[in-house]
């Protein structure tokens, strides 16, 4: 009896990997679309999020759906 | 039709009554965190569940040639009498553990099933020993590992990311990102476990010369699965959601998140690479991480504890129900009729129980039923508090490391109660036993 320690790692690697990778970018998404918290002592106000970080949060968001998309595509042709 | 016997029938219909257990029971491995974070109300949450795994079932193109995987060689003269003594074990089993809330795998349930009625019935050379441990044991022991570093790793760093950021701001967007991780694993669910009887009942189809051999199964036969998958899933295993969404841990929406992604990228990574991991485990596992990867997170070790012994007793117990069932259906027709008896008999009364203390959509997420700290919390405590990180002083009790720790009230309460003379004097090797529970 032998242990497929080859696909075990395999699969530990590319789930370690798209887990924190998606995770990540889903996080910095959530980052840029969210407001900055207001600076210590400054008024109640917060600042929306500048037109920059938006675009990113877009762009992160967008491959996300992307993974997800391919997720799909993984269940259907399997 | 008309060629379908009586007893092909009976087989037919256990196998959508397992079917329906185990959507019933594994609502929790896609659900249970997308419920306890609030991502989606309770029963929005299972409707959703159930309509993909109804979609799941009629999207698998390849349908299982095998119902057991090459487990068990089902040349070797597996009777109807059989397989339906196989079922019964595993409905038994889905029901008990239900009944006391625990994530277990329908399909090692299965598994066992078929090998406990199988050794009954043939004989030791109808299962083949090198087969359960390469396709049951070490993915058990290796899921829940793969998925709990994963998310624990994930959760750490969205933690990190959103430090600057106010949790009520960025709870939404987690919530929706759960969502979509949750639905993913609701469609793998529907193409991989309706499948399993898709096969059940095809393989007594074939042995009962209905249908030919090799055969793909009929749509009647895919519907009928789809839909009990779907009925079960609907009606939600509640008490498995609740152990899951709140015993093991406490969830926020970010540790919801990262536990439901990482099992949606263990469940897809592992079955397209070859490696096929338990979904339960797998799932159960990514929650774990999640609690360890958030800090002053807490896991609820002795939860967890009995979460595992349930595991390991998934496979001998549902095989000796079974064995018990093909000896008895082996008799004979009143034997068949005896097994079926029973195996209501036990079912109604393991419903009768459930509704002493009933759990439903209304009242999952109220939070596991204080339960007094195990051996192994306690000593963990009194070993290593999470957040602090510095060794604790062996003469510290329980109670004072413990406190200021947790966050969480429930089990504090009764802290040095349990862990009495046994825990505190030997808290090393406590330790090394907690963390192999993991």
């Amino acid at each position: 009896m032998t242990i497929d320690w080859t696909a075990l790692g395999q699969v530990f690697g590319v789930t370690l990997v798209v887990t924190v990778g998606i995770v990540g970018l889903f996080t910095v998404g959530i980052v840029g679309a969210s407001r900055k918290p207001a600076q210590e002592g400054a008024a109640v106000a917060v600042a929306a999020p500048g037109a920059g970080a938006r675009t990113g949060a877009v762009a992160a968001f967008a491959l996300c759906a992307v993974a997800v998309a391919y997720g799909i595509y993984l269940i259907v042709a399997a | 039709m008309e060629h379908i016997t009586l007893l092909i029938g009976i087989v037919i219909v256990t196998a959508l009554v397992f079917d329906f257990t185990n959507g019933f029971h594994d609502t929790a491995n896609a659900m249970a965190t997308t419920i306890s974070t609030g991502a989606l109300r309770p029963k929005t949450a299972v409707a959703m569940s159930a309509v993909l795994n109804l979609v799941g079932a009629f999207l698998s193109v390849e349908v299982a040639k095998t119902i057991s995987g090459g487990i068990i060689d089902e040349g070797a003269g597996i009777r109807p009498e059989v397989i339906f003594a196989g079922l019964v074990g595993a409905i038994v089993w889905n029901l008990l553990t239900w009944l006391a809330g625990l994530p277990s795998s329908s399909s090692h349930a299965l598994f066992g099933g078929l090998i406990g009625a199988t050794l009954v019935s043939v004989g030791t050379h109808g299962v083949h020993g090198e087969a359960v441990v390469m396709k049951v044991l070490i993915p058990a022991v290796a899921a829940p590992f793969v998925a709990g570093l994963a998310a624990m790793a994930a959760t750490r760093l969205t933690y990190r990311l959103t430090r600057n950021r106010d949790e009520t701001d960025t709870a939404k967007g987690y919530r929706a990102g759960q969502i979509a991780s949750a639905a993913l694993v609701s469609l793998a669910h529907g193409t991989n476990d309706a499948q399993k009887t898709m096969g059940v009942i095809t393989l007594a189809l074939i042995t009962g010369g209905v249908v030919a051999p090799h055969a793909d199964p009929p749509l009647w036969v895919i519907a009928s699965a789809g839909l009990a998958i779907a009925l079960g899933t609907y009606l939600g295993g509640w008490r498995i959601i609740r152990t899951m969404g709140k015993g093991i841990t406490d969830i926020q929406p970010p540790q919801g998140f990262a536990a439901q992604t990482g099992a949606a990228a263990t469940i897809l990574a592992s079955s397209h690479l070859g490696f096929a991991l338990s979904t339960t485990q797998v799932c159960s596992g990514a929650v774990m991480g999640s609690g360890l990867g958030r800090k002053g997170g807490v896991v609820r070790w002795s939860t967890a504890g009995r979460m595992v012994a349930a595991w390991g007793l998934t496979l001998p117990a549902a095989g000796a129900v079974a064995a018990g069932a093909a000896f008895l259906a082996g008799q004979g027709d009143w034997g068949v009729a005896a097994v079926a008896v029973l195996g209501l008999g036990i079912c109604g009364a393991i419903w009768a129980a459930s509704r002493r203390k009933p759990i439903d959509h209304t009242n999952v997420n109220e939070g596991p039923a204080a339960e007094p700290a195990g051996v192994v919390t306690a000593a963990l405590r009194s070993v290593s508090p999470p957040p602090a990180g510095q060794p604790a002083p062996a003469s510290d009790t329980p109670d004072t490391t413990g406190v200021p720790a947790q966050p969480t009230a429930p089990d504090a309460e009764v802290p040095a109660e349990p862990a009495g003379p046994d825990a505190t004097p030997t808290p090393a090797p406590r330790a090394k036993a907690a963390t192999v529970t993991r």
